[in-house]
């Protein structure tokens, strides 16, 4: 009789290492299609997978096979017309039209392919090493749930467990008789042989007895459940997300600020987006690019359109401020902001926006990144910003040089901070 | 009159059973279809396209090229431009067949009828198979190489390993022994011999090469031993046993694809009369069903439609036209063997005095089990086929201007047509022609393969070059491929240097 087995449950995703075998081999040619898909994409949407597409070339499996050429022979089908002997032209693409031509014929068109959503992310993060993201905290969050993280040797009595404390108890009762045993087992070994033998000892034996009732009674005296022994169940606090987060996305696009540099920006702002998409069900983006004036506009516009123009940073975080008072409040909502420049601005002008900082929107943020995306020194609302990180700990700064600057200087910015820190 | 097993599209395990029941008292008890025990398997779709990709094993070890054919199934899948194949069949045993959950009652009957029976049968049966391939050890083989597989990648890296299953894929099809029977394979020798080979392979190798004579040393001056004393056409035999530089374990993987590659060498023979005579059963099987009164008219159109489709051949004009179909053809010669054996017309007592009006069944399977491809049209293929499929040959000569009908389905054309035809199918003719040619055993120990000419046809180049790069890498040091035509004069000539880049790669 046959045998009928169901294996649809068993073997699912069975082709996912050949499938990561395939996506490892491709990396750098599916690194770029991400690289180029960020770029195209909005910070909000990257909920869907990308096309990816390689060369045929570059993933073709060599073989030996026949070029065009020499004489071939070939059988076909469905002959309406012809007869023996006739002459006819060669078809359009040469060989013959028999098989072998077709191998050849195939090969102008790339590969591709669809890479899932995790996969997208992880080539994303793979750039960025972004698996250790999640361990960061943001500080100044003020909510907190406790959650069951294990065991520990310290607590109250209503949180002992009893499981634990026993099956520890029992190995250090183990242990600790473990000496003793094996000298109460010799010693009671020795009198049965000093009673057996037929002289006259009976010194030794009493000695030997009273030896032996002092090991029991050393036994009887290891405590059945020591203090050393108690566990208690550990509750750790972790952050509880609050449901609504605004980030403001500041930008200055003066002239200085070219493609690369927005590019770099808006790396960061994703980052910034995904890290607080783990931690918000609502979140909201605002962007705010400025000049010599701010506005507020759309992601498209903020990083595409080019206004060239002087630099007044003020505006953009006077918008910020107007922003929050008019649709953010500070007590629903919990504010980011996260600013971009490349921190050239008109000179007068960054003892404002320290003013601003202090006097407003510090107050009111969870968190304040600035980032200067420069080359060279810093400019000096670096200067002017550096006087505020004394009094306000949850406002970060950092300079960017290149791309490769994006995550460690993301890293430091929502890097736990240890006075914070979740209790342990 | 009975009642239909079934009346809806719905399948269930208990349906399954029961058309399968139904299926075997027709092929084996009725029709003496001589079969491996049976086990079907009811998988998902996705489970269809990995065992696809994995070139249709159950289990296999990992290679990034399965990863790759499993992207670009998956893909056309989605897009609808590809109906999944609705069957795979292992030439194992037991025989495992695989039904797609997504599949009708009719198509898992007409599945089971042709993969489970059709398959089954022929893999039991042909010459080829029997001679060339273990049913029962093939899965534990792969089981071995697999684990062998990741021990390697564990020990010297996914790149390290990669690097040479990529080479030896590249020679796949030159890893087959063409005329002698290889030993079978079965894990439990495999295992117990391994450790054993590769300390003596690589003593071999060694030897090998001390064994060059020092020149001058004895003052005769002899010509070195020619190396290899004949031309070997085994690829990758050849550098498992002679490549100076390969390790142990690279050596086990170039074994592990020869095996696979010579494993699957019978199949690329037979696919005409493998896909035929699997399609020949299912029709003869489910049509016994329906006089059975076992299925319903609903279930024959289902399956007629799917049938049709299955051995439609579109004319040389259509402009869907991809060369012969293998299931067309070779239903229709079966069906023809049939019909000459039972109802058989003055042309066929002609041209084939031996079947005409013999029992057919006999003559079927006497078909079956001794032919191949090449040989089984050689030998079948009848004018009243020639003429239903209005076959007609071309010459394709690169140095005349136009093509040349050679022959076409008439009573001048059909003995030409028929051998042009088998020849089409003869894999010797269909690949070109490499054989190891010599080694230079007193100087650099560079390598020369040599490409026989078969009608003038040249090598593709650009593939050459490449595969060559491959040819490199397993030596250890240059190769060249020289192509020689008819009158033995090098016609062109390929090389690779092996750079100290690709040496620390081997």
């Amino acid at each position: 009789m046959a045998h009928i087995i169901d294996r649809r449950l068993n073997g699912k995703n069975k082709s996912a290492v050949n499938r990561e075998r395939f996506l490892r081999r491709f990396k750098s040619q599916i690194k770029e299609a991400v690289t180029k898909a960020i770029k195209g994409r909005s910070i909000t949407d990257l909920e869907s997978g990308e096309k990816v597409s390689i060369p045929v070339k570059d993933i073709s499996e060599p073989v030996f096979h026949h070029g065009q050429g020499g004489v071939w022979d070939y059988v076909h089908p469905g002959n309406e017309e012809f007869i023996k002997g006739d002459k006819i032209n060669r078809p359009q693409g040469g060989g013959g039209g028999g098989g072998k031509a077709s191998n050849d014929g195939e090969g102008e068109d790339d590969f591709v392919f669809e890479l899932s959503r995790e996969e997208f992310m992880s080539v994303f993060f793979d750039d960025l090493e972004l698996p250790n993201l999640v361990k960061n905290q943001l500080i100044g969050l003020e909510e907190w749930k406790t959650v069951r993280a294990g065991f520990t040797s310290d607590g109250t009595p209503t949180n002992i467990n009893v499981v634990r404390s026993l099956r520890g108890a029992l190995a250090r009762r183990v242990a600790v008789s473990a000496p003793t045993l094996s000298q109460l087992s010799e010693a009671e070994e020795e009198l049965d042989t000093l009673l057996e033998s037929d002289e006259d000892n009976d010194i030794e034996v009493r000695e030997k007895r009273r030896n032996i009732h002092a090991l029991r009674e050393r036994l009887s005296h290891i405590p059945f459940i020591d203090p050393f022994d108690l566990r208690y169940n550990n509750r750790v606090k972790e952050m509880k997300p609050t449901s609504k987060a605004v980030m403001f996305c500041i930008m200055d696009v003066s002239g200085s600020m070219d493609e690369a540099k927005k590019d770099m920006a808006k790396r960061f702002f994703i980052l910034l987006y995904l890290f607080l998409e783990r931690n918000y069900e609502k979140i909201e983006v605002v962007f705010i690019r400025h000049h010599t004036s701010a506005v507020e506009v759309n992601e498209h516009d903020f990083f595409h359109s080019r206004e060239s123009g002087g630099t007044v940073v003020s505006s953009a975080l006077n918008l910020m401020k107007e922003v929050v008072s008019k649709r953010y409040n500070p007590a629903e909502w919990n504010i980011y902001a996260a600013q971009a420049s490349d921190g050239d601005n008109w000179d007068s002008d960054s003892v404002n926006c320290a003013r601003v900082l202090d006097d407003f929107l510090l107050p009111v943020s969870r968190y304040f990144a600035y980032i200067e995306i420069t080359e060279g020194e810093p400019q000096n609302l670096w200067y002017e910003y550096l006087k505020l990180q004394p009094s306000h700990p949850h406002f970060a700064m950092q300079r960017i040089h290149s791309a490769a600057d994006i995550y460690p200087v993301f890293r430091e910015l929502f890097k736990r901070q240890p006075n914070h820190a979740a209790a342990r | 009159m009975k009642t239909p097993i079934s009346t809806g599209s719905e399948w269930t395990f208990d349906l399954v059973e029961r058309y399968n029941h139904a299926i075997r008292e027709i092929a084996v008890d009725e029709f003496k279809l001589d079969v491996y025990p049976i086990q079907l398997e009811v998988i998902t779709a996705e489970q269809m396209m990995d065992a696809y990709s994995s070139v249709g094993m159950p289990v296999n070890y990992h290679h990034w090229s399965f990863g790759k054919h499993f992207v670009a199934t998956e893909k056309s899948y989605k897009r609808g431009q590809m109906g999944l194949a609705y069957e795979i069949v292992i030439n194992s045993n037991p025989c495992i067949a695989y039904l797609m959950e997504e599949n009708s009652m009719t198509m898992q009957a007409l599945v089971t009828a042709h993969a489970a029976y059709g398959h089954n049968s022929f893999f039991k049966g042909n010459y080829l198979f029997r001679s060339w391939t273990d049913a029962s050890a093939i899965i534990d083989y792969l089981v071995f190489a697999k684990k062998y597989i990741s021990q390697c990648e564990e020990r010297h890296g996914v790149d390290a390993v990669e690097q040479i299953l990529d080479s030896c894929h590249a020679l796949m099809n030159y890893g087959v022994d063409r005329y002698k029977r290889p030993q079978k394979l079965s894990m439990a020798k495999e295992q117990a011999r391994q450790a054993e080979r590769e300390q003596y392979l690589q003593l071999q190798v060694n030897d090998l090469w001390r064994t060059i004579p020092k020149r001058g040393k004895d003052g005769s001056g002899h010509a070195a031993p020619r190396f290899p004393s004949e031309p070997q056409e085994n690829l990758l035999y050849f550098f498992e046993k002679s490549a100076q530089l390969l390790e142990p374990w690279q050596r086990e993987l170039v074994r592990i694809v020869r095996k696979v590659a010579q494993y699957f060498y019978p199949q690329r023979q037979t696919q005409v009369m493998n896909e035929g005579w699997a399609t020949f059963w299912h029709y003869t099987i489910l049509n016994r069903l329906y006089d059975k009164g076992l299925v319903t008219d609903g279930f024959m159109m289902e399956f007629l439609q799917s049938h049709t489709n299955v051995v439609y051949q579109p004319p040389v004009t259509a402009p869907w036209y991809r060369g012969i179909n293998v299931y067309a053809l070779g239903f229709g010669m079966y069906q023809d063997i049939r019909r000459i054996c039972e109802h058989p017309t003055a042309e066929d007592r002609d041209w084939f005095p031996d079947i005409a009006g013999a029992p057919w069944r006999e003559v079927l399977e006497f078909a079956m089990k001794n032919f191949k491809d090449e040989s089984f049209i050689s030998q079948y293929l009848s004018p009243k086929l020639i003429r239903d499929f209005r076959l007609f040959a071309i010459r394709d000569d690169d140095q005349e201007d136009k093509l040349l009908v050679e022959a076409i389905h008439d009573e001048s054309g059909y003995r030409e047509v028929r051998s042009h035809l088998a020849e089409q199918y003869n894999l010797g003719s269909r690949e070109p022609n490499i054989q190891v040619w010599s080694v230079n055993m007193r100087g650099d120990r560079s390598l020369t393969l040599r490409h026989v000419m078969h009608h003038r046809r040249p090598l593709e180049a650009a593939s050459a070059n490449e595969v060559l790069k491959h040819v490199a890498r397993l030596w250890g040091f240059n190769v060249r491929l020289e192509s020689v035509d008819e009158d033995g004069e090098v016609h062109h000539l390929y090389e690779c240097k092996v750079d100290s880049h690709v040496l620390a790669m081997a």
